[in-house]
């Protein structure tokens, strides 16, 4: 592990505005960090058509297992609400409902999930739902992610901001933030505003939609709390909704390794993202997404396919995390510096001798 | 009028894909569907001026390579979201194995 003193190389502020209406984000305009040629590993067009080819069997048996095992956990939470053995069947369900819905939001998102493009919205509907984003809004702002990756004051969603608010990163694993941030813009939109900084990435033409499935949702909310209240039972919430807080920290935990302690306002994803080798149940909820620095560099690759494009491009890359802990003890430490020392991040070592055979791309 | 323009061979070309071809500083992509005819359109997305012969080629559809932007290329017309403005295309044809485009 390397640190690095942008000081040297870069004007920065003490405290950065990460806000997409700010003065950062017009700097990062001015250097030319916005919509910026990206360094891309060389893979042979061939073997990358190769790479892209979308499937609908695997994103199909996953699904099927992830909703049917969802049923199956609530059901047996269900049928044993009245003792305490409903607890286990409810917390995997959790995490099916408040984490495993973050990586099939993003995954079909990108429209790379499915090869069959109803699916890749249906599943896309659901996701967003549990995991309470705007279908629109989120689309866009993760638009954005893609284009300006960890640019400061372009892009919406980085978590690890300089210095970090380790507390508020600290509740994301409890959704005690997030979930009621997420109530909040839906309430908003389904009274037909949006905020400054989702204006700044959606486009006026889609605000129509924004406001129409959050009043979808709002209705939905509204029958479930009137389910609960009538029933006078917690069971209706427990099941829709609060699985977003209680459910959420393995989406929080596998997130956290995907660009934290990294570098700011670098155009190679080998310097802001991380890809870490992770467990078969935490690559299933997380669906690949461990191989993050290959998922940016190559966005179009679907997330059956990243383990082989890990192996194709590998030697171009820094070495990868060999497991959850290991990007937690390497990140963790360097957060805690960035409190007193906000230029303190990690400069990953790139393979030297492959550093001129990469490719810029827009 | 038409400016016939040598995009290069045909053959170099595979099915149901693209190549990026640059003349004068600007940018085309030239497209062999999967019934074989040839198909030639501005070679940048117009959402982020990406190139497109990075993308994905699916029946008359390619794929933008970075935000995943879709256009029929056999038209021109944006596919929904990022997209919102719809790509030029120009006339396409094959003479002695060669494609040509009219650049106008």
């Amino acid at each position: 592990m390397h640190l690095l003193n942008l000081g040297d190389n870069v004007q920065v502020s003490q405290q950065r505005d990460y806000s997409m209406m700010g003065d950062d984000g017009r700097a990062a305009v001015e250097r030319g960090l916005a919509d910026a040629q990206w360094y891309q590993s060389p893979v042979a067009r061939k073997r990358m058509k190769e790479l892209m080819q979308r499937s609908d069997g695997p994103a199909i048996r996953d699904t099927v297992l992830w909703l049917g095992l969802m049923i199956a956990f609530a059901v047996a939470a269900v049928m044993l609400w009245s003792s305490w053995w409903c607890v286990p069947f409810l917390a995997a369900y959790g995490v099916l409902y408040g984490s495993a819905s973050d990586s099939r939001w993003h995954e079909a998102g990108h429209g790379t999930a499915f090869k069959t493009r109803w699916m890749n919205t249906a599943v896309y509907q659901i996701a967003c739902f549990m995991i309470v984003r705007n279908p629109t809004t989120w689309r866009w702002s993760h638009t954005r992610h893609h284009s300006d990756t960890i640019i400061v004051g372009r892009d919406p969603e980085i978590i690890g901001m300089r210095p970090p608010k380790l507390g508020s990163i600290a509740l994301y694993f409890f959704g005690v933030l997030d979930l009621p941030r997420g109530l909040r813009a839906m309430v908003r939109h389904a009274l037909g505003r949006i905020s400054p900084d989702e204006a700044s990435y959606t486009p006026e033409s889609e605000h129509r939609k924004v406001f129409r499935d959050a009043r979808i949702w709002t209705a939905i909310y509204i029958v479930v709390v009137t389910a609960s209240i009538v029933w006078g039972s917690w069971l209706p919430v427990l099941l829709v909704g609060l699985p977003r807080m209680y459910g959420a920290w393995h989406h929080v935990l596998t997130g956290l390794t995907q660009h934290c302690g990294l570098e700011e306002d670098v155009t190679d994803h080998r310097l802001n993202s991380r890809t870490v080798y992770m467990n078969p149940i935490s690559r299933f909820i997380y669906w690949n997404m461990n191989y993050h620095l290959e998922h940016h560099m190559y966005p179009l690759v679907p997330f059956h396919h990243l383990r082989e494009l890990h192996d194709e491009i590998k030697h171009d890359l820094p070495p990868a995390l060999p497991s959850i802990a290991a990007a937690y003890r390497q990140f963790v430490p360097v957060m805690f510096a960035q409190r007193a020392d906000r230029s303190v991040c990690i400069h990953p070592q790139l393979p030297a001798p492959h550093n001129a055979e990469g490719t810029l791309n827009a | 009028m038409s400016t016939w323009t040598d995009m290069g061979a045909a053959d170099d070309i595979e099915q149901e894909d693209v190549v990026g071809v640059e003349i004068d500083g600007r940018a085309y992509a030239i497209y062999r569907s999967p019934d074989d005819a040839y198909y030639a359109t501005d070679g940048l997305c117009t959402h982020q001026q990406v190139r497109l012969c990075d993308g994905l080629v699916m029946g008359n559809v390619i794929e933008c390579p970075k935000h995943n932007g879709r256009f029929d290329y056999t038209t021109g017309e944006g596919r929904g979201v990022p997209i919102r403005e719809n790509l030029r295309t120009y006339r396409a044809k094959v003479v002695d194995g060669r494609v040509l485009v009219d650049l106008g």
